[in-house]
C-alpha cells in the first residue's frame, strides 16, 4: 500500500514536471513553471521518506544537508557564471547516476543477467563520461583550464581506444558479471575518455558541449531508470535528455556544424589556415562623439551584442545606452545570435540582469527582417555571427552558419579593441565596407562615452 | 529480460515524445533558464539515491548511496533556486516595476 502510494505521487510529481516544461514556453508563465517542477520534486522526496525498504536515515539526512550546503551557493552565482554552475550541475547530476549504478552493481554481483549487466555498464560509462567531461567544460569556462582548443596528432584515434577499451571490459563483464576487480577499471577508463572528449574542444564551441553533456546526463538518468525499475527516473531522464538533444540540435545549427560531427565528439576547432593576403586595407573610425551624433539622428538602432560584451562587463553600460536612445523617441532592440554567449539563451539573462525588457530581445529570424529598416546597427563585441562570408563566400570556413545580416543596417558600427581577427580567425569583410564606422576601443568605456555624449547633448 | 523492461520502454519513448514537444515550444530565450530547471528535475534521482543509502545493503553502497543524495539533492536546490532567479529578471518594457 505505501509502495502503491509512493507511485501515486511520482505519478503527480512526473505529471507536475511536464506542466513545468510547457509553462516555461513563456516568460509570463515561466515562474509558476519553477513553482510545479518543486512542488512535484518535494512531493516525490517526501513520500520517498516512508519507503519501507528505508532502515536507517542518518547519512541521508546528512547527505541532504551537505547536498543543500553546496547546492544554495551554486543557485546564488553571478549570471555571467551561469555556464560554469550548469557544466558543474552536470557534473553532479551524472556522478548521482553513475554512482547509483556503481551501488547497485556490487549489490547484485555475481547474480546479474546478462541483460541487467549491459544496462548497468552502459549507464555507468555514460555517466562516468558525463562527469568528467563536465568537469573539464566547467574549468574551460571557468578559466581554470585553457580555453584553446588543446589537439594533438591522432586525438581521435587515442581517444576512441580509450572508449574501445571500456567497451570491451563492459562486453566482457556483461558474460561475467562476476569479475567484481574489472568493474572499477570500467569506471576509471570511462572517467577518462570523459577528460579526452572535452579537452580539446574550444571555448567558442562551449554552447553546443554544454548542451550535448546535458543531454548525456538525461540519458544516464533514464538508463538509471531501466536499471532500477524505476519509471520517474525514465520520465525525468528522457524529458532532461530530450532538452539537451534540441538545444545541441540548434547549437549545431546555429554553427553550421553536423549533428554528427558533434555526436561523436569530433567537434576540434577547424584548423584554419588564416595565413590570407594580408594587404593593408583601410577602414573607417570614429569617436564617441561622431558615433553620438549618428545615433541621434536614427530611428531605429539594433545591438547586437556578443560574449566580448560580457567579458568587458558592459551590460550595465548598455542598458543607459538603451534608455537614453529610448528616451528620445529611437527605437531600440537587441539581436540576439543562439550561439553569443556560452551557453543556450546566455545572452538574454545577461541582458534581461541589466533589465532591459525582454520584448526588445529579438532572435536571429526577427533580427533579420528587421534589419533592412535598421538606420544603425550596433555591434559590441560580436564578430563572426556578423561575418557576411558566412552568407556569401562559399570557401570561408564559417561558410553556412546563419548570421546577423547587419550589412543590410544603413549604418554599421562596431566597438572593437583592435583589428585582431575573432574565434575562428578569420577576417571580417564587415569591417571593410564603406558603411561600416570601427569603434576603437574597450566595450564599456565607449558605450559609457557614447551615452556621456547623448546626456550631454539632450542637456541643452 | 528483466520484467517491466518493456513498459519502461514504452515509458521511455512516450516521455521522450512528450519531452520533445513541450521544449521545442520554449522560447529561446529562456533556454538558459530551460536548462537549469530540467537539471532540478533531473535531481530527481535523489529518490533512488535515497533508497540505495537508506535500506540495508553493504557500507560500500550506503557511502555511494549518501554521495549521489548530496550531489543530486545539491542539483536538486540550485536548479531551482537559479532558475528562478533568473526568471525574475525577465521583465517586459511596459511594467514599472522597481
Amino acid at each position: 500500500m505505501i509502495a502503491n502510494l509512493s507511485d501515486f505521487a511520482y505519478i503527480v510529481a512526473i505529471a507536475l514536471f511536464i506542466l513545468s516544461l510547457r509553462w516555461l514556453s513563456s516568460p509570463a508563465t515561466a515562474r509558476r513553471g519553477v513553482l510545479a517542477g518543486e512542488i512535484g520534486a518535494a512531493l516525490a522526496l517526501i513520500t520517498t521518506f516512508f519507503n519501507p525498504e528505508l532502515v536507517q536515515f542518518k547519512w541521508i539526512i546528512v547527505a541532504l544537508i551537505v547536498g543543500a550546503g553546496i547546492g544554495v551557493p551554486l543557485g546564488m552565482v553571478q549570471m555571467t557564471a551561469v555556464p560554469q554552475r550548469t557544466a558543474v550541475s552536470h557534473a553532479f547530476g551524472a556522478l548521482a547516476a553513475a554512482v547509483i549504478g556503481i551501488a547497485e552493481y556490487y549489490l547484485r554481483a555475481p547474480a546479474i543477467d546478462k541483460f541487467e549487466m549491459t544496462e548497468i555498464a552502459l549507464e555507468v560509462i555514460i555517466g562516468s563520461l558525463s562527469f568528467t567531461g563536465s568537469l573539464i567544460a566547467a574549468g574551460k569556462l571557468q578559466e581554470l583550464l585553457p580555453q584553446r582548443p588543446i589537439v594533438y596528432r591522432g586525438q581521435n584515434y587515442v581517444s576512441l581506444s580509450v572508449l574501445g577499451a571500456a567497451i570491451v571490459l563492459a562486453i566482457v563483464m556483461v558474460f561475467h558479471p562476476g569479475y567484481t576487480a574489472l568493474f572499477p577499471l570500467v569506471v576509471l577508463i570511462s572517467l577518462g575518455f570523459g577528460v579526452l572528449l572535452v579537452t580539446p574542444i574550444g571555448g567558442a564551441d562551449m554552447p553546443t558541449v554544454i548542451s550535448l553533456l546535458n543531454s548525456y546526463v538525461g540519458f544516464t538518468a533514464a538508463l538509471l531508470g531501466f536499471v532500477l525499475n524505476s519509471k520517474v527516473l525514465v520520465v525525468a531522464g528522457a524529458l532532461d535528455g530530450a532538452s539537451g538533444f534540441i538545444l545541441s540540435v540548434i547549437m549545431c545549427k546555429a554553427m553550421n556544424r553536423s549533428f554528427t560531427n558533434v555526436m561523436f565528439g569530433a567537434f576540434g576547432q577547424l584548423q584554419v589556415a588564416a595565413a590570407g593576403k594580408q594587404e593593408e586595407r583601410s577602414v573607417r573610425s570614429a569617436t564617441p562623439e561622431e558615433a553620438a551624433a549618428i545615433l541621434e539622428a536614427a530611428n531605429y538602432v539594433m545591438v547586437v551584442p556578443g560574449y566580448g560584451m560580457a567579458v568587458a562587463q558592459a551590460q550595465h553600460r548598455v542598458r543607459e545606452f538603451y534608455d537614453v536612445l529610448t528616451k528620445r523617441g529611437v527605437t531600440v532592440k537587441f539581436a540576439i545570435h543562439p550561439v553569443a554567449g556560452r551557453m543556450p539563451g546566455h545572452m538574454n539573462v545577461l541582458l534581461a540582469e541589466a533589465d532591459i525588457p525582454y520584448d526588445k530581445l529579438l532572435d536571429l529570424d526577427e533580427a533579420n527582417s528587421d534589419l533592412p529598416q535598421v538606420d544603425v546597427a550596433l555591434i559590441i563585441g560580436a564578430n563572426d555571427v556578423t561575418n557576411p562570408a558566412a552568407r556569401d563566400s562559399p570557401g570561408s570556413p564559417i561558410y553556412g552558419m546563419p548570421i546577423i545580416d547587419v550589412d543590410k543596417a544603413r549604418t554599421v558600427m562596431v566597438i572593437k579593441r583592435s583589428m585582431s581577427p575573432g574565434f575562428a580567425g578569420i577576417d571580417n569583410e564587415l569591417y571593410y565596407l564603406d558603411k561600416t564606422l570601427m569603434l576603437f576601443g574597450d566595450a564599456k568605456n565607449f558605450v559609457g562615452n557614447i551615452v556621456r555624449e547623448l546626456t550631454g547633448s539632450g542637456a541643452h | 529480460m528483466p520484467p517491466g523492461f518493456i513498459s519502461n520502454l514504452y515509458v521511455f519513448v512516450l516521455a521522450g515524445f512528450v519531452g520533445f514537444e513541450v521544449i521545442r515550444r520554449v522560447s529561446p530565450l529562456l533556454h538558459t533558464p530551460l536548462m537549469a530547471l530540467t537539471n532540478a528535475l533531473d535531481a530527481i534521482v535523489v529518490v533512488a539515491a535515497i533508497i540505495i543509502a537508506g535500506r540495508p545493503g553493504t557500507k560500500l553502497s550506503a557511502a555511494l548511496g549518501a554521495v549521489a543524495v548530496a550531489a543530486a539533492f545539491s542539483n536538486m536546490v540550485g536548479g531551482f533556486l537559479i532558475t528562478d532567479r533568473m526568471l525574475r529578471m525577465f521583465k517586459l518594457s511596459g511594467r514599472k516595476d522597481q
